[in-house]
């Protein structure tokens, strides 16, 4: 079964770190990466530009809205995720507590509903 | 006969339910298909064991008896609904594999694997709380919404969404590994605890006790003691064991509160203080100590005491010490002080619980200051009293503790 870890943290801590401490935590989530491909879990990742970069699009009555900025303003934003292929909800949060975010900011744990094409 | 055969399902019922509702539920994969399936079970026992006789091992016969009916209700429900078909098919190769119906070490397993399920972290707390009570104790809903003060169609959602969540997260039927294990038996224990804890001091409402909760608890607690006998599991049911001797003694003849120091001791129950003491002692000599052993300590000494001045002050104080490095809370800083002031004198113990309240750590925790308002009146501070019990009394939600505070804070103001 598929999970997608999204990884929650305030987006200013990381341009405010010292170049050094940016590049130990860079080099945790390549580790991170390397030790879950190795162990079969890993499907995909992408880390995110900042919010700053978002823009929010709906259609309403066939017309196109387009605004600055994330659907939702909170204090953790998304930076980042892992879809991961787990035995279950345990393994899943075996995978997740590894996480580097899981020790900067927070994991979020939701599994994939795959729908079947009829 | 046929009446005869009634009561001896009923008693089966009630003795061995749980149990094969747990087994059903690691054979079908599903707790609502497997609740469905431990009902079809009964229905037919009560149809068949007049005519058929009572089988030799009616939990065998109800666990297979239960697994044919799900699988009717299977193969019904995937002809209507292609979505089932994947549960289908995981439910076939699970049936298919008759050894894990055999009774056995995996019978007493599949209860440790409802418990430890039932208290999945993933879960909302109160979620844990209300599966655990309707799963494992099998109480009804209602029965729980009435004893937590809450809606039953509020408590009836709760389970709805927490069975959803297993089902469509895939939170495992599992007992946790070896390394997972101690956290995941914390959270069990933490469930227990705030059901005993619900059913002891309710947190809100008119009466102390309620009862009930406070006897779940201890069963739930007696059975995982018997299928996982950790050190930790012992020392709670140890500590609620030992509360619970106190039960009669804790309530006046007309609901009043009475403290420890005022209880009379000829009414706490000797068979309860026996076994909780003895249940202490087996996981002290584990050497793996934790919190709920240390409290259960703490209130064995209480137990052994013939009065309140008659107790052990130092060794209580001793066990709270150590309590304070395996848990330090404020909470127990605060019941240490407690210990501390009847050791050392009140004015030792208020030094502590000022300092603790400065902190602010406790300011909106009514205990502490009944606390400071109990040692302010024994050095003669009247007017502090007064002002703490008034803060106690602002912050307190039960009635019982409302009236207790009360004729303290009327006998210090006929003192002035």
């Amino acid at each position: 079964m598929k999970y997608l870890c999204m990884i929650y943290s305030e987006e200013g801590a990381w341009g405010k770190m010292p170049p050094a401490e940016q590049e130990k935590w860079l080099g945790e989530y390549f580790a991170f990466s390397d030790g879950i491909k190795k162990s079969g879990h890993y499907v995909g990742s992408n880390a995110l530009q900042p919010t700053p970069t978002a823009t929010t699009v709906r259609v309403r009555n066939g017309k196109v809205s387009t605004t600055d900025g994330p659907f939702v303003e909170t204090k953790e934003q998304l930076g980042g995720y892992y879809l991961i292929e787990a035995k279950d909800l345990n393994d899943a949060i075996q995978v997740a507590a590894r996480c580097p975010g899981a020790r900067h900011g927070s994991v979020e744990v939701r599994p994939i509903i795959e729908y079947e094409r009829p | 006969m046929a009446e005869q055969v009634r009561h001896m399902v009923d008693a089966v019922y009630r003795s061995d339910s749980r149990r094969v509702l747990a087994t059903l539920i690691r054979l079908v994969g599903d707790f609502d298909l497997a609740e469905e399936a431990l009902h079809d079970a009964f229905a037919a026992a009560v149809e068949r064991w007049p005519s058929d006789g009572v089988p030799g091992s009616p939990r065998a016969w109800l666990v297979s008896t239960g697994r044919f009916k799900a699988i009717d209700a299977m193969r019904r429900r995937a002809r209507f609904d292609a979505s089932v078909g994947e549960l289908a098919r995981r439910f076939d190769a699970a049936a298919n594999d008759a050894t894990e119906l055999e009774e056995g070490d995996g019978v007493e397993d599949d209860r440790l694997r409802l418990i430890f399920t039932c208290c999945h972290p993933a879960l909302a707390p109160d979620a844990q709380i209300a599966l655990t009570l309707r799963e494992v104790c099998g109480l009804t809903t209602e029965e729980i919404a009435h004893a937590f003060l809450t809606p039953a169609p509020t408590l009836a959602q709760r389970i709805v969404r927490a069975k959803a969540k297993i089902r469509d997260a895939r939170i495992p039927y599992v007992v946790p590994t070896h390394a997972a294990l101690p956290e995941r038996l914390d959270q069990v224990l933490r469930v227990i605890y705030l059901v005993f804890n619900e059913g002891y001091a309710a947190s809100s409402g008119a009466s102390l006790t309620r009862h009930d909760l406070s006897g779940e608890a201890i069963r739930l607690g007696r059975l995982l003691v018997e299928l996982l006998p950790e050190p930790e599991a012992m020392g709670l049911l140890a500590l609620m064991l030992l509360h619970e001797s106190r039960r009669v003694a804790r309530t006046s003849p007309t609901g009043e509160l009475v403290l420890l120091a005022d209880q009379d001791r000829s009414l706490w129950d000797r068979d309860q203080i026996a076994e909780g003491t003895a249940l202490v002692e087996r996981a002290l000599s584990s050497r793996r100590i934790g919190p709920y052993t240390l409290q259960a300590a703490i209130a064995a000494v209480h137990a052994e005491a013939a009065s309140a001045e008659a107790t052990d002050w130092v060794q209580i104080v001793g066990l709270y010490d150590v309590l304070e490095r395996v848990d330090p809370t404020p909470v127990v800083e605060l019941n240490r002080a407690v210990a501390v002031a009847m050791r050392d004198g009140p004015a030792a113990g208020l030094a502590i619980i000022d300092a603790l309240l400065a902190r602010g750590d406790l300011d909106d925790y009514h205990l502490a200051h009944s606390a400071r308002a109990d040692l302010c009146r024994r050095v003669g501070r009247t007017a502090d009293a007064r002002r703490s019990y008034q803060r106690a009394l602002d912050l307190t939600r039960q009635e019982p503790e409302r009236r207790f505070l009360e004729r303290r804070l009327h006998e210090l103001g006929l003192n002035v």
